[in-house]
């Protein structure tokens, strides 16, 4: 009973001094949404309006048709029409275009051809995203349409795009940023919570009262919790809002696996504590984990793309496991028994995480 | 129960020492320290910053593990009981180390409920410790924001709020001014009256003339150990007051003896030190003064606790020792 009765005085203390610590209240609040509306506007993998330019050597009716249809595709944004392949080159070197397209004067002899292509694309590979695109561009059928008997060539393969058919890439950003956000404000506030008390000198005066440490670490994290539950809210939210992003799982279900990633990153954070002289140590060890999450775990590039070496150091990450979760559960509709080692995973991480803290968390001055 | 003979000592001390020692690598901060420190009384640790007193208050709380020795607190060995001890022990650290961003009413409030203090007379303590150290007035005030001296009585409440047998007092006054010190004592001596025992580190002299019993420690080991009166009769040392023309010559002069252990100014007198077994001391330091050509008056003292703690701790080191 005095032990429920000390925790609740650490979690009141707690939320009393977040109360008055007014920039981390913005900061609760200001990181999530300052995030989605960056992220959400700014990054689009989906690619459209490229900068591109044509020199059209051959000038024929069936070239015009070509441009005209490239036009459609919306991918490309062309300019001013140029006059040699050398004037598409400038403009790729001078960066002011991505694509350059080269129709040569047999344009039309090289479309009957068949074996030989028909025209040239000039694209700036050292975007891998853009060199896709061309790619795709590189397959679009031409002809005449006057040709008897023609129809699109049969494709080997349709790709069907499943959970997000209209390919936007807030759909599946949103919730790889959930992990991120929740990763950084849980991490950080813990780690920086204990330390600012040691720093401060009032954790001499509490190692000396019958307060355990347990009761000190759990207290200080509960508020947190909720914190990180809200954040979850807001960001879902907004997601919801502004970039229709859908929630087609269970809400529960994502909040339970939400709960087990903030308890992991809480964990986490206490671990940083205990190993953290200073608050700034502490924000340094904080970003040192925060990149890799944002990187390895599947949240920016395609965890199955990655290198072998990559994919396993992301496995150890607690955020690869939650954005697969996040990602099943409000795009795929899955169920969490459907991904229960991923939450199983969550949980662990959290027990090994919180025993290191709770070990090295030293009651003595020695 | 604990065993019969172990109650004998329990009934007359809060603490006893035996050998205690503490090592950080090569440096021994607390050497073969013997303790006996009577219940209900105010006893006082005197020494220079660096001369162990926080380490010893900090293995008597068990926050450091002794390298040897053992120490009894309240009748258990601190060793493996340092968490039945807590509730029973109040702990003031050097440094102000509740909470500035909470106010005097929530901090108090807090340390109520780590110390379990019952629910129902909760509010009646603090108001209780609210009047009694004067701070009704800040109650609602961020404990940041107020004075030294009002921190300071803060700091103390709560280390009482669950009225511990036992206080621990690191160097408590060490940020405060006079008068805030002299109050602060005058609480010492409520606290004690009403049977608590305290253990006090300080390195002003006022506050160890204050004390019923000292201890006297230099670079880790006990020097001086009794009551104040009785170091200040028993020094071993003749103090002998030279009221000189001009002093600085003449601290040069005596400094230079064989006899003397040592010399301080204060203002335009000197007060120096010569061991009891010189015989005619008094006679000695006119005459050397005489002889080097210098007008003086020389008349023996009592000895004051500076120059107990001179005499005690001054044996290699003929640095100055400061107030």
């Amino acid at each position: 009973m005095s032990a429920l009765i000390r925790l609740l005085a650490v979690v009141r203390k707690e939320l009393r001094q977040l109360r008055r610590d007014r920039l981390t209240f913005a900061m609760i609040v200001g990181i999530p949404i300052g995030q989605i509306l960056l992220f959400g506007y700014a990054i689009n993998t989906d690619v459209r309006n490229l900068a591109a330019a044509v020199s059209d050597q051959a000038d024929t009716h069936l070239s015009r048709q070509f441009i005209a249809e490239l036009t459609q595709t919306q991918v490309l944004r062309i300019g001013d029409p140029v006059a040699t392949p050398e004037q598409l080159e400038d403009l790729l070197r001078s960066g002011k275009i991505s694509v350059g397209v080269h129709i040569p004067h047999d344009f039309d002899r090289r479309v009957v051809d068949r074996r030989r292509p028909a025209a040239q694309l000039l694209v700036d590979g050292a975007d891998p995203t853009i060199l896709g695109v061309a790619n795709q561009l590189a397959s679009m059928p031409i002809a005449f349409d006057t040709w008897p008997g023609y129809g699109p060539p049969q494709r080997s393969l349709e790709v069907r795009p499943y959970y997000n058919p209209e390919r936007r890439t807030a759909v599946n950003i949103v919730p790889g940023l959930i992990g991120v956000i929740l990763t950084l404000t849980m991490m950080l506030f813990t780690a920086v919570a204990i330390v600012r008390e040691r720093e401060r000198g009032n954790l001499e005066f509490l190692i000396n009262t019958p307060v355990s440490t347990m009761q000190l670490m759990v207290g200080k994290v509960v508020p947190y919790v909720v914190i990180g539950l809200i954040q979850l809210a807001l960001i879902t939210g907004v997601g919801k809002l502004l970039f229709d992003v859908p929630i087609r799982g269970s809400i529960l279900q994502l909040y339970i696996a939400a709960f087990a990633f903030i308890a992991a990153n809480l964990a986490l954070g206490l671990f940083i504590s205990t190993v953290a002289k200073t608050q700034f140590q502490a924000m340094q060890v904080t970003f040192f984990i925060l990149l890799p999450s944002i990187l390895l775990s599947g949240f920016v590039f395609p965890f199955d793309g990655m290198p072998l070496f990559a994919q396993y150091l992301g496995e150890f990450l607690p955020i690869t496991h939650f954005i697969r979760l996040t990602r099943g559960i409000m795009l795929r509709e899955a169920s969490l028994p459907e991904m229960s080692s991923e939450l199983l995973l969550l949980v662990g991480f959290t027990v090994v995480a919180m025993t290191a803290a709770i070990l090295r968390f030293s009651r003595r001055l020695d | 129960m604990p065993p019969s003979n172990s109650n004998n000592s329990d009934a007359a001390y809060a603490i006893t020492a035996r050998g205690l020692t503490r090592r950080f690598g090569k440096l021994v901060a607390v050497s073969n320290l013997d303790l006996d420190v009577p219940r209900a009384r105010i006893y006082g640790f005197l020494g220079p910053n660096g001369s162990g007193k926080s380490t010893t208050i900090r293995m008597l709380c068990g926050l450091l593990t002794p390298t040897s020795g053992s120490a009894t607190v309240l009748g258990m060995d601190v060793t493996g009981n340092t968490e039945k001890l807590k509730p029973r022990i109040g702990y003031m650290t050097q440094r102000f180390s509740l909470y500035g961003d909470l106010t005097v009413r929530e901090n108090l409030e807090f340390i109520a409920d780590i110390y379990s203090y019952p629910r129902s007379g909760r509010s009646a303590r603090i108001a209780e410790l609210l009047e009694d150290y004067d701070l009704e007035g800040q109650a609602m005030q961020l404990a940041g924001t107020m004075s030294g001296g009002q921190r300071q009585r803060l700091a103390l409440a709560s280390a009482v709020l669950h009225r511990p047998e036992l206080l621990l007092l690191d160097e408590p006054t060490s940020a405060v001014d006079p008068r805030s010190r002299r109050d602060f004592w005058a609480k010492l001596f409520e606290l004690s009256d009403a049977g608590t025992t305290i253990l006090v580190s300080t390195h002003y002299m006022d506050e160890a003339e204050r004390c019923h019993r000292l201890a006297i420690l230099d670079r880790g080991i006990k020097v001086a150990d009794g009551a104040p009166a009785d170091l200040q009769e028993n020094t071993g040392m003749t103090i002998i007051e030279v009221l000189a023309e001009a002093p600085p010559r003449a601290q040069s002069v005596l400094a230079g003896l064989p006899e003397v252990k040592s010399v301080t100014q204060l203002g335009v007198r000197l007060r120096v030190l010569v061991p009891s077994h010189i015989d005619a001391p008094l006679d000695l330091i006119s005459g050397v003064l005489s002889k080097a050509g210098l007008d003086a008056d020389s008349k023996v003292v009592s000895a004051s606790l500076e120059d107990v703690f001179v005499a005690v701790t001054q044996d290699d080191d003929s640095g100055e020792q400061a107030a």
